[in-house]
């Protein structure tokens, strides 16, 4: 039973404006869902590697090879402080892992999509970590001090992920037309992904109003996608490239765009697991764990004869 | 039969530039002292951000809880003749 | 052969092989044993990759034919590449690219430990700032060498494997001919007799302390001197310069 006394406590100090620390008392509900968010958004990291990854012995100069190595690092980077985050509130690494690769945690839909040529890495660089930055800046601002210090930092290193991203775009759609033609096809492929990344629809999310006061949650999913759709359309417009929604329109009234209709069953598709890739990432990261079994057996194993010697001498 | 782990957690500390102190900056997992100090180089100094790295193992901390706060740290809000602050001294007087 | 021309090739030798163990290790890049090798696998990857593309900058500018960095890594086919045998030889488990690493690592320490002294100023800075790299990764490898070997039975079988499969890529990495002749005498590069007594000796001692055997074969793979490479780099050339090549004459 939870303490009526506590709640009152727990959420004037969030209205406060005050952080939630790991020892503080919290709702369970609330404990619940921050696991929740923060291992898919670990998770997504994670298994955000590989659609990336794939391209970097592929990368078609030294310096974006480079580039690319460091922005997919840095996704295991961010992988790391989430996953640490979670285990403030008490569930370990293996536990998180043992979720993801059979198949009971979910992560970000995007990464389900395949990279079938190097513009993809500049649309998800531009597109995806630009709706990420939007959605993380947000969380930010959280109430649950491990998560916000961990979307702290991770924001401020992500900034080069976007602007690399429409670097390599600019780059294309500037280029010979072939290379336009392969800027525009991966625009046409991650548009819809995206703005489908940042979640249903607000009549679609029945926990908003309870989450939002608990700051777990800062801002509605439509409203994140509406800021991201009006910053992104004219960066497209800019490098001459137009985003695959024939009823995109600026609206003057509201100052923001308007939008065709998301295809929310391929969104909804693509979560229970029918998405292009779905199988073959969750493959591959199981693949990683189950490779390395030994090898970090062998670690431990080391680790404890060392210690061992250590208090014999 | 082989005991699969993530291996132990140990607390980071970096020191940013000479001269300050050690801060705390997060985690990482390792199997040993030398490992951490490595893991710990690779996760949080990808951008420069420390010249000095201390790992602790995670289980070593001992830590304050919340209930202590009232008990630990109030008493301390009513000794304001600990502060500088807290002395009236003439304009006319230098260096104190 | 002049020494201009032995200059660029020695560069190719040095840059080549950056180049193409980067490429393996890069492709250990979301599959690593855990999350903080995976950091740190890509960690190293980039250092190979910053060291090659320094060292083919400056290859391309000895040549003066205006090739650049890239012309060198994505414009050339197999026979034309100088990478050591070693540093093309696949991942295989962990305890292969550790084995790999360390034999490599350990030879690039020395050798890049000479090449500080060089007398050639360029090549000189490259290599101060490649050698702070190198220290780390040396370091890097050798604890894992200690932990696989000395470990569980079945990592010391690993490592034991990966050693004894990979042994016969190293006498080739001390191999001299008329280009390191031309260098030495100018104080350009060291001769590598040196290095090869200083990786002999801290390659046993390493062995030994991770309670692993020497290898024995005396067999010795050599060729890539004169561009002549396992099948491997073939595929991997392919891989790593197919874009590149299917947009000729374009901005990346």
């Amino acid at each position: 039973m939870e303490d009526a006394k506590q709640l009152e406590a727990f959420e004037a100090k969030i209205a406060a404006g005050q952080k939630i620390e790991p020892k503080d008392w919290m709702p369970e509900a609330y404990r619940k869902q921050l696991v929740r968010m923060m291992s898919q958004h670990a998770h997504s990291e994670i298994v955000g590697m590989l659609p990336e990854g794939n391209w970097i012995t592929r990368a078609p100069s030294l310096r974006r090879k480079a580039i690319l190595l460091a922005k997919v690092q840095d996704e295991a980077g961010h992988g790391l402080y989430l996953y640490s985050a979670v285990e403030t509130l008490g569930v370990d690494r293996t536990e998180l892992l043992k979720q993801l690769h059979n198949g009971t945690a979910k992560y970000s839909s995007i990464f389900n999509y395949p990279t079938l040529s190097w513009a993809d890495i500049g649309a998800i660089g531009w597109l995806v970590d630009g709706a990420a930055i939007m959605n993380q800046t947000a969380l930010a601002r959280g109430s649950y001090g491990p998560y916000s210090r961990a979307m702290v930092r991770i924001c401020k290193e992500e900034s080069f992920h976007n602007r690399q991203g429409y670097e390599i775009m600019m780059t294309l759609a500037q280029g010979t037309p072939e290379q336009k033609a392969l800027a525009q096809d991966a625009l046409n492929r991650w548009w819809w992904p995206a703005v489908m990344m940042l979640g249903p629809s607000d009549d679609q999310s029945p926990n908003t109003d309870q989450l939002m006061r608990w700051k777990v949650k800062m801002e509605s999913n439509d409203a994140i996608r509406e800021r991201f759709i009006d910053r992104t359309v004219p960066q497209a417009e800019f490098i001459g490239l137009s985003v695959p929604d024939k009823d995109m329109k600026f609206n003057k009234e509201t100052g923001h765009y308007t939008h065709g209709p998301i295809n929310w069953d391929e969104f909804f598709q693509v979560i229970k697991g029918n998405g292009p890739c779905n199988a073959n990432r969750l493959k591959a990261r199981a693949d990683a764990d189950k490779n390395g079994a030994w090898v970090r057996e062998a670690a431990m194993a080391y680790a404890a004869k060392q210690m061992k010697e250590k208090e014999v001498a | 039969m082989s005991q699969d782990s993530q291996w132990p957690v140990w607390e980071v500390f970096l020191q940013a530039n000479p001269g300050i102190s050690h801060k705390h900056v997060g985690n990482v997992h390792a199997a040993d002292a030398e490992m951490a100090i490595q893991n710990a180089r690779d996760v949080y100094t990808r951008r420069s951000e420390g010249i000095s790295i201390w790992v602790v193992p995670a289980n070593a901390i001992a830590a304050s809880s919340p209930e202590d706060q009232g008990a630990f740290f109030e008493p301390s809000n009513d000794k304001p003749y600990r502060h500088p602050t807290f002395y009236k001294i003439p304009d006319g007087v230098k260096y104190l | 052969m002049n020494i201009q021309e032995a200059k660029f090739e020695y560069l190719l030798r040095l840059g080549d092989s950056s180049l193409i163990i980067g490429h393996r290790l890069s492709e250990w890049c979301g599959h690593g044993p855990i999350l903080e090798e995976d950091i740190a696998l890509i960690n190293i990857a980039l250092d190979f990759v910053g060291n090659a593309t320094s060292i083919l900058a400056y290859a391309g500018q000895t040549e003066g034919n205006g090739r650049d960095e890239d012309a060198l890594a994505y414009l050339r086919s197999e026979r034309e590449f100088r990478n050591l045998l070693i540093t093309e030889q696949p991942n295989g488990d962990y305890a292969n690219t550790i084995a790999r690493q360390f034999l490599f690592d350990t030879y690039m320490f020395f050798l890049y430990e000479e090449l500080k002294n060089s007398k050639d100023e360029t090549l000189a800075a490259i290599a101060v700032k490649s050698h702070k790299e190198i220290t780390y990764h040396l370091r890097h490898t050798t604890e894992w060498m200690y932990r696989l070997g000395d470990g569980t039975a079945e990592s010391h079988e690993r490592l034991q494997n990966g050693l004894n499969d990979l042994w016969m890529f190293t006498p080739e990495m001390f191999d001299m001919d008329e280009v390191d002749a031309l260098l030495i005498k100018e104080g350009i590069v060291p001769d590598l007799n040196k290095v090869k007594a200083s990786w002999e000796k801290r390659v046993k001692e390493v062995i030994a302390e991770a309670t692993l055997k020497l290898p024995e074969t005396t067999f010795k793979q050599k060729g890539s001197r004169e561009g002549k490479h396992s099948e491997h780099l073939g595929f991997l050339l392919a891989e790593m310069q197919y874009v590149h090549r299917s947009f000729p004459d374009s901005n990346w």
